[in-house]
């Protein structure tokens, strides 16, 4: 009952050490669900509309890659960014700008995989308006993308949502160090091998609230979306 | 010229050992209302795909104003039976042939809203398309068609599933569309609707046309047998 207490004094608190561990968590995973979002969702609706020579092996190779483990992920990013790796001359290991990269990398296939799921239905039931209008390739991905708006909304969110709740790939990347690369999950991992099971609860509590107000917010944009789906 | 001809020289659709849809010969007068009549599977709709330009010929030619019809699709509105309905507004749905124009914003909201007001959807424009009734949904698939100022429109089956009050309001916007010149190309399977509204025939039947001439004629003296038993209605 003491330790709920605590838990609940730390939330309510809200000290600057738990505010900048939120915020950075906050602030690798919206970045990388943004260049994730940019790169992979045009590159799904493009598998959606158009045929040509190897896109069933491209989707394929991104509905393999949506289970991919955040560790491989972290791994891959660590081999490629340590001193020794082709990019190490960056100097980027362990710095947030590592930890996007590895989290992009983790959710670009969820991107691209039901990016394309949500326009291979609409593609159906614009294919023949979009032949008839004679309309061009960017005007086709610009109109497919906009109308399927809504459903990839659910792309989006499930990007994030993975990002946010990860630790493999951060904690290889980003080394977990305090005030530098220290975001929610790898703090949890932390405090709880050190039996400091409040300030980890209430870390887990400030993620759950997150995840309860993401799903909040696409079920809200879901029911907008309705309105223009035929009955 | 007011209008668009089109013509087929040995078109057609599929391999020759199987073929869906010709070999056709045809020259359509340039203006006026022709009827596309048969059977189901006699081949209307594919006869209409092909006569837009949606299926490529595998051989011969169709051709509009001698000008290749694949090439020259943006010069005419085409109405499906079932229309596409884009998760847009009505009014974002009318406006899309044109933005596949490129036509800009300014000009682009002018005509929308005369295809509109021409097809009595004003009051609807700005809810989602897919809360139109049946007739409404014609209607709005009538003003996409003709928001480009086409030479020619094809319809394919348009009034299939639409009431008699729906069916009357659509045929007088049809023949208001060929009043002003523009060449109307239309499959039905209500003879009574192809009495009332045709100017020319075109039977198909098993791919092949069978008839071709003034409404009149038809009517009175199908010379084939096919258009005989499909008028007393036994095929």
């Amino acid at each position: 009952m003491s330790t709920l207490t605590s838990v609940w004094s730390l939330v309510a608190a809200f000290d600057a050490t738990l505010a900048g561990i939120v915020a950075l968590s906050l602030r690798v995973s919206l970045t990388a669900t943004l260049i994730a979002t940019l790169l992979g969702a045009p590159l799904g609706a493009a598998l959606a509309i158009w045929r040509f020579p190897g896109r069933r092996l491209l989707l394929l190779i991104a509905s393999t890659l949506m289970a991919l483990p955040p560790v491989v992920a972290g791994l891959f990013v660590y081999l490629m960014l340590s001193r020794a790796g082709p990019l190490g001359d960056l100097g980027l290991l362990f710095t947030p700008t590592a930890m996007i990269v590895a989290q992009t990398l983790l959710i670009f296939p969820i991107l691209v995989a039901l990016t394309h799921q949500a326009v291979v239905p609409l593609m159906r039931d614009y294919r023949d308006l979009l032949a008839s209008t004679g309309a061009g390739g960017l005007l086709t991905l610009r109109t497919l993308m906009w109308d399927a708006r809504f459903a990839m909304i659910t792309a989006v969110l499930a990007g994030f949502g993975r990002a946010i709740a990860e630790v493999g790939a951060v904690l290889i990347v980003g080394g977990n160090i305090a005030g530098v690369t220290r975001v929610m999950t790898t703090t949890i991992a932390l405090e709880t091998s050190k039996g400091n099971l409040e300030l980890a609860l209430a870390l887990g509590v400030v993620l759950l609230t997150l995840a309860l107000a993401v799903n909040v917010a696409m079920q809200l944009l879901g029911r907008l979306g309705r309105r223009f789906e035929t009955p | 010229m007011i209008g668009a001809s089109l013509s087929m020289a040995g078109a057609r659709l599929g391999p020759p050992a199987a073929t869906l849809l010709g070999p056709l010969d045809l020259a359509l007068h340039p203006t006026g209302i022709t009827m596309v009549m048969g059977a189901n599977g006699a081949g209307k709709s594919l006869f209409l795909r092909l006569a837009h330009g949606l299926a490529a010929p595998d051989a011969g030619s169709v051709t509009w104003n001698g000008q290749p019809a694949r090439g020259t699709l943006r010069q005419r509105g085409f109405v499906f039976q079932h229309p596409p309905l884009m998760r847009r507004s009505v009014a974002a749905n009318v406006a899309f042939p044109l933005q596949a124009l490129g036509i800009g914003r300014a000009d682009i909201s002018r005509r929308v809203a005369a295809a509109l007001a021409r097809t009595r959807l004003t009051d609807r424009a700005h809810a989602p398309a897919a809360q139109l009734s049946g007739g409404e949904r014609q209607r709005m698939a009538l003003a996409r068609a003709l928001v480009t100022e086409p030479v020619a429109l094809l319809l394919d089956e348009p009034a299939a599933s639409l009431d008699p009050a729906s069916t009357a309001a659509l045929e007088d916007l049809i023949r208001a569309t060929a009043g002003q010149g523009v060449k109307l190309l239309m499959s039905t399977h209500d003879i009574a609707q192809a009495r009332r509204m045709a100017d020319d025939i075109l039977f198909l039947d098993r791919g092949r046309i069978i008839e071709m001439g003034a409404a009149k004629d038809f009517f009175e003296a199908p010379a084939s047998q096919p258009a005989q038993r499909y008028l007393d209605g036994k095929l």
